[in-house]
């Protein structure tokens, strides 16, 4: 096995910023627009992204919400491993929202099909967009596409892309990891 | 990554302690899917389930229906009422018929104890025991000890006290075993002639008094008395078993603690609590009918990971 670093800190930290940025563009003060984690591992994309928003640019009364979609995954019984959930918590509806679904990798584009039907028992929203850190090229099952990416990164099919958060690990870094 | 270690739910018996995490962990899940507005997920859209019923039921059958169609499961039900049952039919070949529709999961509640357990070694399907007589209904201690963790935080070191029919119940059987497992003491408490002879060897503790009873417990669980399973007297007359066993709103005030009162349902209201008890914050009764759909939810959910 053998690993190679995608992402530095340091990339993380400006490529972060540089999401948030866009987001302000297409969003302005975020009024009418929701910002979903995707469980497990796009909260941390999420939630760094909120603080940036708050803290950097001034944004109040931004909303996120975390999502779980694990009941909705299309390889229930077919996955060898038993599917674990995570908890939801969204506190409010997206009725007429515009919801921003983050991830951390966009891979086959089924976890993000999952979304769209998941983020439906919450209200039906105005548009929804994906934000991804990493965008997996050509390596899709289904014709889902980020409107805000991180990283594009061409990686082959025994490789797997790992986002390390400090909140969890020792540093931020993406790692490209041939099995 | 963890799964049940059984591929049925016939008791709680047959499960350990880790399976009843993974399945109280599961229901917490499911406990806020059906907080949302649309209280449904797509996971089971491809196994259909069958309700076989040879006993009467209305909350239980309900409960599991409900839980099914959340996981989009499709739903067949069967009672025996209306059935080739009353024509001779033996019980293996009423399910046998029913599985060649192509049946993924059978719920079955049946007069007879240990109809689940035969029938696990006949059929290939999953089955979960919805009661079986007078042996188990392990989802309803399920729901029960789950609800006790919601109201007290943990069920370990908890003491619970089931009162009334604790001969004819098979609720009493499985919550028994459940409290056990999960590290509860328990304690049983009714007439002398409502209390199996060797329940002790169970590891539960027996009273007859129920005022020393609820001043021992953390909760207490009442059991309705079921007539309909009793082909002898156990006790005199209603009212004074409601004298000996009833909870009233002045007995619970006598306590020097507040304790939780549970039912399983239907209440007679008057004669295992008052109708003061049963709409007091102390009881959870409705908390533990809403809890039933999570927790069926999930012992479904699971089970049908199983099945490949």
């Amino acid at each position: 096995m053998s690993q190679r670093v995608l992402l530095t800190s340091k990339e993380v930290h400006i490529i972060l910023h540089r999401l948030a940025c866009q987001l302000i563009e297409n969003h302005g003060d975020f009024e009418n627009t929701v910002l979903i984690g995707l469980q497990p591992r796009g909260i941390f994309v999420a939630q760094r992204l909120e603080k940036i928003l708050k803290e950097d640019y001034g944004v109040d009364g931004l909303k996120l919400g975390l999502l779980d979609i694990t009941f909705f995954r299309d390889d229930f019984r077919r996955n060898p491993n038993p599917l674990e959930a995570n908890k939801t918590t969204i506190d409010f509806i997206v009725e007429d929202k515009n919801v921003v679904f983050i991830d951390d990798v966009l891979y086959t584009g089924r976890s993000i099909r999952a979304a769209l039907t998941a983020i439906q028992s919450f209200g039906r929203p105005a548009n929804v967009e994906l934000l991804t850190l990493i965008d997996r090229r050509f390596s899709r099952h289904l014709p889902i596409q980020p409107n805000y990416r991180g990283r594009q990164v061409d990686v082959i099919n025994g490789e797997r892309v790992v986002v390390c958060w400090k909140e969890n690990e020792e540093e931020d870094v993406v790692y490209l990891i041939n099995q | 990554m963890s799964e049940l270690s059984v591929s049925h739910l016939l008791g709680i018996k047959y499960i350990n302690e880790k399976d009843i995490q993974l399945i109280f962990e599961t229901a917490d899940h499911f406990k806020e899917v059906i907080q949302r507005p649309i209280k449904k997920v797509p996971s089971l859209r491809d196994i259909t389930i069958a309700n076989l019923f040879f006993e009467n039921s209305t909350r239980t059958r309900l409960s599991f229906e409900l839980a099914e169609k959340r996981l989009s499961a499709d739903v067949v039900n069967f009672s025996a009422s209306s059935s080739s049952v009353k024509k001779g039919e033996t019980l293996i070949d009423t399910v046998n018929n029913i599985l060649a529709m192509k049946v993924d999961m059978v719920v079955m509640r049946h007069p007879n104890p240990g109809a689940g357990v035969f029938l696990s070694k006949h059929i290939n399907a999953a089955i979960v025991n919805a009661g079986d007589g007078t042996h188990e209904h392990p989802t309803q201690a399920l729901l029960d000890s789950y609800s006790i963790r919601e109201r007290l935080g943990d069920v370990a070191g908890k003491k619970v006290v089931i009162v009334g029919d604790i001969l004819h119940s098979r609720v009493a059987l499985s919550n028994i075993y459940a409290l056990k497992l999960q590290g509860a003491e328990v304690m049983v408490c009714g007439p002398k002639t409502l209390i199996p002879k060797y329940i002790h060897e169970l590891g539960v503790k027996v009273s007859h008094n129920l005022r020393e009873a609820l001043n021992w417990c953390d909760v207490a669980n009442m059991l309705r008395v079921q007539n309909e399973r009793m082909d002898i007297s156990y006790f005199p007359s209603t009212r004074e078993y409601a004298q000996q066993y009833g909870v009233t709103k002045d007995i619970l005030e006598r306590l020097d603690k507040e304790i939780v009162i549970m039912h399983p349902g239907p209440i007679n209201r008057g004669v295992e609590i008052t109708t003061e008890v049963a709409d007091s914050n102390q009881a959870i009764i409705l908390d533990q009918v809403e809890n039933g759909v999570a927790v069926r939810m999930a012992v479904i959910y699971l089970l049908a990971s199983k099945i490949k």
